[in-house]
């Protein structure tokens, strides 16, 4: 199992709602967030393009950040899910440091917080809070290793990139371009 | 042309708009453990040849400034977790991959041993000491018995620890400018340099001084090769690289980096070796102070630079 999320830059608006959706469901803190929308300009007026991306974390198959946890609180559990364990969580930073994508941040309550995926609603068969509540339905999420999951009906279809490739991370959240 | 903007007013505590989430205690602490380090590396060295009686500062006194170090490092470590209550955890397990795990180990062993070692030449500093518990004395008699093997833990622990302090930095892919492998060796010289500076400091010897302001010397070349020898990598290497050595090479990190580090921290402090070598009288503190402070910046600002450089996309 090899769980993934794919998200459609053409399609995306930018509203946020999956930010709020992620802050809602998980009782984020105010003031952080766990995912976060990215709007990127290419060109020079009136010749202008715009990729919008929803990003959170990346749920490396080579995760810096489960390596270098000194405790073993951060971790991978089933189907790549990269997790924290607040009550191993010595909060040192290494893993916020280690992160090419800076998708951790402190939880105010000194632990490190981060984007689970939505572990406790997708082993109900429900999706992530974010791709459920996108109105325009640009978020495709599954299991890589079953072909007729969204994630992998997209993928095949559509050409997609990731960030950083060259960080050597192999991250599992995908852009379609 | 590119223009990145976040809508979402993602603005996450210690991480945006730029990485800070470990502050003044740590590189305190890195100074603090590169100067232990090197400070039980020349005792145990200068134990393990014979030369007990010849480098008296070197081996029974120096050290003593090891357990303060030790003791107030790790005090800056426990400050700078954000969950503190759970630090034990770090004693719960052994992790290869991860520099801080194996670095927290080896911290604990260094500190047992410098206690250990300060506690056998106690009488240095008070020459009438008791322990008082026959316990106490027992203990003391069996690590007298054993001060060889100790001092061999304490060379290669000291090592580690020296070591481990940049390796803890450059084990981070995520941020170009510790990400190279020249930064172990480099914090290493540099702890051996503060602690070969101290010794020279706190030494009233002639010839143990002089032998230290030898070795001072030698590590502060070694230092200025591998510096040079870092931005040689940095410039031959991927543009987020590139970008990193820049904060160097006329960012802001340029002024305070080559003056008070490779100038007033390693040149200077050289050359007035080099003078002190040649029977010139110079201010004998001098260039001990000035390799500590240019030990101590050269933390600060590389802790500092490197939660700046990252990846772009």
């Amino acid at each position: 199992m090899r769980y993934a999320m794919a998200v459609d830059t053409k399609k995306c608006v930018g509203c946020s709602d999956c930010v709020v959706a992620c802050q809602t469901e998980n009782n984020v803190p105010i003031g952080f967030c766990r995912d976060w929308v990215v709007e990127v300009i290419y060109g020079t007026y009136p010749q202008l393009e715009v990729e919008i991306r929803s990003e959170r974390c990346n749920h490396c198959e080579n995760a810096p950040c489960v390596r270098c946890c000194p405790t073993g609180a951060s971790h991978i559990v089933e189907g790549g899910i990269v997790m924290v364990k607040p009550n191993k969580c010595i909060g040192c930073g290494a893993c916020i440091a280690s992160c090419p994508y800076d998708a951790r941040f402190p939880h105010p309550k000194g632990y490190v917080d981060k984007c689970t995926f939505c572990f406790h609603r997708i082993k109900q068969g429900m999706k992530p809070s974010c791709v459920a509540v996108c109105p325009t339905k640009c978020m495709y999420f599954g299991d890589l290793d079953d072909p007729n999951s969204d994630v992998s009906v997209v993928l095949k279809r559509r050409k997609h990139k990731t960030l950083i490739p060259e960080a050597g991370t192999l991250p599992q959240l995908y852009f379609l371009i | 042309m590119k223009e990145e903007l976040i809508i979402s007013g993602r603005e996450n505590m210690l991480v945006d708009p730029q990485l800070h989430i470990w502050h003044w205690p740590i590189p305190l602490y890195l100074f603090l453990g590169g100067l232990a380090a090197g400070v039980l590396f020349f005792a145990a060295l200068y134990y393990l040849l014979g030369k007990e009686e010849e480098y008296r500062t070197a081996v029974q006194k120096a050290p003593f400034i090891a357990p303060f170090a030790l003791v107030i490092g790790l005090t800056c470590l426990l400050i700078d977790l954000n969950h503190k209550a759970y630090f034990w955890q770090l004693y719960t397990t052994i992790r290869i991959e991860s520099p801080m795990s194996w670095g927290a180990w080896t911290l604990l062993v260094i500190t047992v041993s410098a206690f250990i070692w300060c506690a056998l030449h106690i009488r240095e500093f008070f020459p009438n000491w008791d322990w008082k518990y026959k316990w106490l004395k027992d203990l003391e008699m069996f690590f007298n018995r054993y001060k060889k093997q100790l001092a061999w833990v304490m060379l290669i622990f000291a090592i580690i620890t020296g070591v481990y302090t940049g390796i803890l930095l450059s084990a981070f892919n995520a941020r170009p400018l510790w990400n190279t492998s020249v930064l172990g060796p480099l914090f290493l010289a540099s702890g051996l340099s503060a602690g070969a500076a101290v010794i020279v400091l706190s030494s009233k010897d002639k010839k143990e001084r002089l032998l230290f302001t030898k070795i001072d010397l030698i590590i502060l070349g070694t230092e200025l090769f591998l510096i040079v020898h870092m931005f040689m990598g940095f410039m031959a290497s991927t543009q987020v690289q590139i970008e990193a050595a820049q904060l160097f090479l006329g960012g802001p990190y340029t002024m305070v980096f080559w003056i008070f580090v490779v100038m007033l921290g390693i040149i200077i402090p050289g050359v007035l070796d080099l003078m002190e070598l040649r029977g010139r009288h110079i201010p004998a503190a001098l260039p001990g102070i000035l390799v500590l402070m240019g030990s101590f910046v050269f933390r600060f600002i590389f802790v500092f630079a490197g939660q700046v450089s990252r990846w772009l996309y």
